[in-house]
């Protein structure tokens, strides 16, 4: 390519750049805060209930979790999922909900590509990357807690 | 003999090859739009009862096949040839269709500029004598194209204000000389042009140097000013490439005027939230074989240039890096 096309392309690109719409960040701040906020208070008040049932405290908290996990779920299966998502961005995206809601979307997507190469193998395309590096920042954590430990003794 | 070529790149066609029949076949969601009255069908279930959209998808594009060959009072024995395609893998709605319809059959990919591509290559095929009928299609799906191109449906993702809706529904016509029905003049086969740009959620800008480039190079080989078109329809470049069109083409030195129109803009009411505006292989089809055909059978517009935009690439390509090379043709109708 010569310098002159590659000039049009560089000029091009930039205009591009120059026209986008600007993401509106202070709104979508706001709305992630009460979706986000939300579901955490959702969270504090089941785990609140579960205090009171659960022997343990880490018992507790599990339960929290699976239930926000199936309310995700639910809200997905009935196609509200998204739309909860597209008006509050990330505090619908970060919380276990989300992670719950793209492991749910994915499985009735590949549904009827069969139970097993379709749902069974696909379910994890999106919420894949999330359980590698979970399990990899995880360990390096726990690397970093007993060499620390070992140093402080 | 003479040369049916007209300067470098383009051909024109003295025998007339006229779009004798067309039809439009769309989703929900079209028929909610402003051009709702100018469609031959409108399905208010885009699953048209089926389990997976593939074959949702497929329904549209036989519906809108069988109406153009009825209109004609023929079957699909009476056709010599099908030229059609659509976006998905291995151009799977256009095969399957063409299992059903049992017409000699080319499945073409040029993504959204598929509509074009067809359009050309029948009137090309036809004005040279070798087929009587070529019957043309294209197709997409708006869950099809996400599945394919995006995430699942009801996945926690934002939509950008760049993102297009791809179209659901299907746009079939068939060509011949024997009729009544506009002529198809010229068409000008696009190159690919690719302008670096890697975002898949702008499309419209993505394309926007190819429409210019066929474009510009329509207008070079057969002498003609955007005066000389009563329309300039893109395909899906939506608000954002169409203002990277009209730039491109100012700044090489030509006013479009109001004479330029695209058909993602066209098809849905920025009301009904779909971002930049419509997209998909069904839009400009859709849209140019519904409005702008009625409206020219009405004597509003005489000679309109079609323009359909395409993007070539595939999820894999983007996930390698790769920026996105795209494609425009551009068929001249006339009233």
């Amino acid at each position: 390519m010569d310098g002159k096309a590659i000039d049009a392309q560089q000029r091009y690109q930039k205009l591009v750049k120059d026209n986008a719409p600007k993401p509106k960040v202070g709104r979508n701040l706001w709305r992630a805060f009460l979706v986000g906020g939300a579901l955490g208070v959702i969270g504090h008040f089941l785990y609140g209930l579960f205090e009171a049932i659960e022997p343990t405290k880490g018992e507790s908290t599990a339960t929290t979790l699976a239930s926000l996990i199936f309310i995700g779920a639910v809200l997905t299966a009935l196609g509200v999922y998204d739309s909860i998502a597209q008006w509050g961005g990330a505090g619908a995206a970060v919380p276990i909900t989300g992670f719950a809601n793209t492991i749910v979307s994915a499985a009735m997507e590949f549904r009827r590509e069969g139970l097993i190469l379709g749902l069974g193998s696909r379910m994890f395309v999106i919420a894949g990357p999330v359980l590698v590096y979970g399990t990899v920042a995880g360990f390096l954590t726990g690397l970093a807690k007993v060499a620390i430990m070992n140093l402080l003794h | 003999m003479t040369s049916k070529r007209l300067g470098r790149w383009t051909v024109h066609f003295p025998g007339s090859p006229r779009l004798v029949s067309a039809a439009s076949v769309v989703g929900p969601k079209e028929g909610e739009g402003p051009l709702h009255s100018y469609f031959d069908a409108i399905e208010l279930d885009p699953m048209r009862g089926e389990m997976c959209p593939e074959a949702a998808e497929r329904r549209f594009m036989e519906d809108a096949c069988s109406r153009a060959i009825q209109q004609l009072a023929l079957t699909s024995e009476d056709i010599d040839i099908f030229l059609g395609g659509d976006l998905l893998n291995q151009v799977i709605t256009a095969g399957f269709t063409a299992r059903s319809l049992q017409i000699p059959f080319i499945g073409l990919y040029s993504a959204c500029a598929t509509f074009g591509a067809a359009l050309a290559l029948a009137a090309t095929l036809v004005d040279s004598d070798w087929v009587t009928t070529a019957l043309v299609a294209a197709s997409s799906h708006y869950q099809t194209a996400e599945r394919q191109f995006r995430y699942p449906i009801e996945l926690n993702v934002q939509r950008k204000p760049t993102n297009q809706w791809t179209v659901t529904g299907a746009g079939a016509a068939v060509i011949a000389k024997q009729g009544q029905g506009p002529k198809v003049t010229h068409a000008t086969i696009g190159r690919v042009v690719d302008y670096g740009l890697k975002d898949t959620n702008d499309m419209g800008c993505t394309m926007a140097p190819a429409a210019a480039d066929t474009f510009l190079r329509h207008l070079a080989d057969t002498g003609r000013t955007p005066g000389d078109y009563d329309l300039i329809l893109t395909g899906d470049l939506a608000a954002y490439g169409s203002k990277m069109f009209r730039h491109l083409v100012k700044e090489a030195g030509i006013g479009l005027g109001n004479k330029h129109q695209d058909a993602g803009q066209l098809i849905f009411s920025p009301q009904q939230k779909v971002g930049a505006g419509g997209s998909g292989c069904a839009c400009v089809a859709v849209v140019g074989l519904g409005y702008v055909l009625k409206q020219m059978a009405a004597g509003r517009w005489h000679r309109v240039l079609l323009l359909p935009t395409g993007a070539l690439f595939s999820p894999v390509t983007h996930l390698q890096g790769e920026s996105i090379p795209c494609v425009a043709h551009a068929i001249v109708i006339e009233g």
